[in-house]
């Protein structure tokens, strides 16, 4: 084999091994931090600061009952989980870590992403149809009109980063804020995204396909097992891609002063709006559904379309027409 | 890059036949999803990889979605699995089949005459798209805004709710 085919099994095994050890990590820095904020101690006791506790929830899932109950569809109720964690990774593939660090640069990267974000959808659809249950139904119908809609407001607010650096590539996003971030420029896009990105990840305050209190778990009630798993890392898993794709299209990517190397630059943003989506949770109640949506509809859609079209005008005068 | 191409039509095509023989109506919508990414991946093997993320991300992102939307809050099961088979029977299947057999003749003759085709290496990126679009065809695109355009007013009229008005005195006031 040549030296550039090993180069990128090298990447793929260091990007696929690092993603598949933080994601149970988060579970631990996410009750860590929510204790922190709620002024209690959280998990402490196993390993130094508590981190076993996820070693120790990992062997009680895989030796959990795995239970498929009678009246699900089972071939579909098997699918589901594995949708979301593939959808995910798939995502991956195209955010460039640092330079030359990236899968594959695609000249349609960002068109990628937001096809394997839609698909993602399908999990959470096919879980709730498959498990035959009522709250699970509820939960799904609310995630596929949730993930469809704001997967619309998403692409618009990408669009602006689209247009002022002229390419649908990551690699070449990143590149075009070396002189400033996107995130001043188009301040009003990165919130709708990121917005549109909870959404997307059904976190809260947007998780409402599952909302314990009023649907049990929603979409993945009758779940058990490692497949329970599986939801719980394709989320977290999500977590990460949203904050790795908002760093690398608003945030400069790799992008920062020389005294770090690029790719700790990268993971110490990432982890950054991975604690914000942390103190989201710790911090705002949600919504109700036809709240949700209105908003999305009444107030995201017109100004992602304001912001899309200014953008376009700004470009276009500055180029001189 | 030719193989690639073949393999994608063949999962193409065998997806698509079974969308049409499954009896239950979600299993057959996953097979609508194969079959979209199968043409997905065709248009990006012919050089056109903007309209293969299009045609993952509106057909079998979106329309697909909308679909089973529809079909969960149908609620069908067990009786509508009974009756598609009982649909679903050979005598039905014989007057297609033959008709598609014709093209498939008509199909095969045409390719085993003409020259070999050949796989062009030129890529057509969005901009050559959107230059298309808003050039030569924006009379299309004009006629879709305007029936999208239809669809929403349409679907607004539908949706609309009559202002409710709680108070019991007031309430047979309203028409």
């Amino acid at each position: 084999m040549d030296e550039a085919i090993i180069d990128k099994l090298l990447i793929i095994a260091g990007v696929l091994g690092g993603l598949l050890l933080v994601a149970p990590g988060l579970i631990w820095l996410e009750r860590r931090l929510l204790a922190l904020w709620q002024d209690r101690y959280g998990p402490n006791r196993a390993g130094p600061f508590g981190v076993l506790i996820v070693l120790a929830d990992t062997i009680k899932l895989f030796f959990k009952e795995d239970w498929i109950p009678p009246f699900a569809d089972k071939f579909v109720f098997v699918l589901a989980p594995g949708i979301v964690v593939v959808t995910v990774l798939m995502s991956f593939i195209v955010v460039p870590f640092a330079p030359g660090v990236i899968v594959s640069d695609l000249n349609i990267g960002m068109l990628f992403f937001l096809a394997n974000s839609s698909l993602g959808a399908y999990s959470i659809i096919l879980g709730g149809w498959a498990s035959n249950n009522k709250y699970s139904l509820l939960g799904s119908m609310r995630g596929a009109a949730q993930m469809i809609s704001y997967e619309v407001f998403m692409g618009l607010a990408m669009m602006g980063v689209v247009l002022l650096s002229g390419s649908f590539s990551m690699h070449t996003v990143v590149e075009a804020q070396k002189d400033m971030w996107f995130v001043i420029p188009q301040f009003l896009g990165f919130v709708i995204f990121f917005i549109a990105g909870i959404a997307e990840t059904h976190r809260l305050p947007f998780d409402i396909p599952e909302a314990e209190s009023e649907l049990i778990a929603g979409f993945h009630s009758e779940y058990s097992g490692m497949k329970f798993g599986i939801f719980f890392v394709g989320e977290y898993l999500g977590i990460i891609l949203i904050s790795a794709v908002t760093v690398a299209l608003y945030f400069g990517g790799w992008l920062g002063p020389d005294f770090l190397p690029p790719l700790v630059w990268f993971s110490l943003k990432t982890l950054g709006f991975i604690c914000f989506f942390i103190l989201l949770r710790a911090s705002l109640p949600r919504p109700r559904y036809d709240q949700l949506m209105e908003y999305g509809w009444k107030i995201l859609l017109p100004l992602s379309l304001l912001n899309l079209v200014v953008t376009a005008g700004v470009v276009l005068v500055n180029k001189g027409i | 890059m030719l193989i690639i191409f073949y393999i994608a039509s063949a999962v193409a095509v065998i997806s698509t036949l079974l969308v049409i023989i499954q009896h239950n109506l979600v299993h057959a919508l996953l097979y609508l999803v194969v079959s979209f990414l199968a043409v997905a991946m065709a248009f990006y093997v012919l050089g056109a990889p903007f309209i293969a993320a299009l045609e993952v991300i509106i057909y079998a992102g979106a329309i697909v979605v909308l679909m089973i939307f529809v079909i969960m809050m149908l609620n069908l099961r067990q009786e509508s699995i009974a009756q598609e088979k009982k649909w679903l029977n050979a005598q039905i299947v014989i007057g297609p089949v033959i008709l598609v057999l014709v093209l498939a003749g008509e199909l095969i003759y045409m390719v085993s005459t003409e020259a070999s085709i050949t796989l062009t290496d030129q890529v057509i990126g969005a901009k050559a798209v959107g230059m298309t679009l808003y050039g030569p065809y924006v009379i299309g695109v004009e006629l879709s805004g305007i029936l999208l355009m239809a669809g929403i007013v349409g679907a607004y009229h539908l949706g609309r709710q009559k202002k409710k008005v709680t108070h019991r005195f007031l309430e047979k006031q309203e028409e």
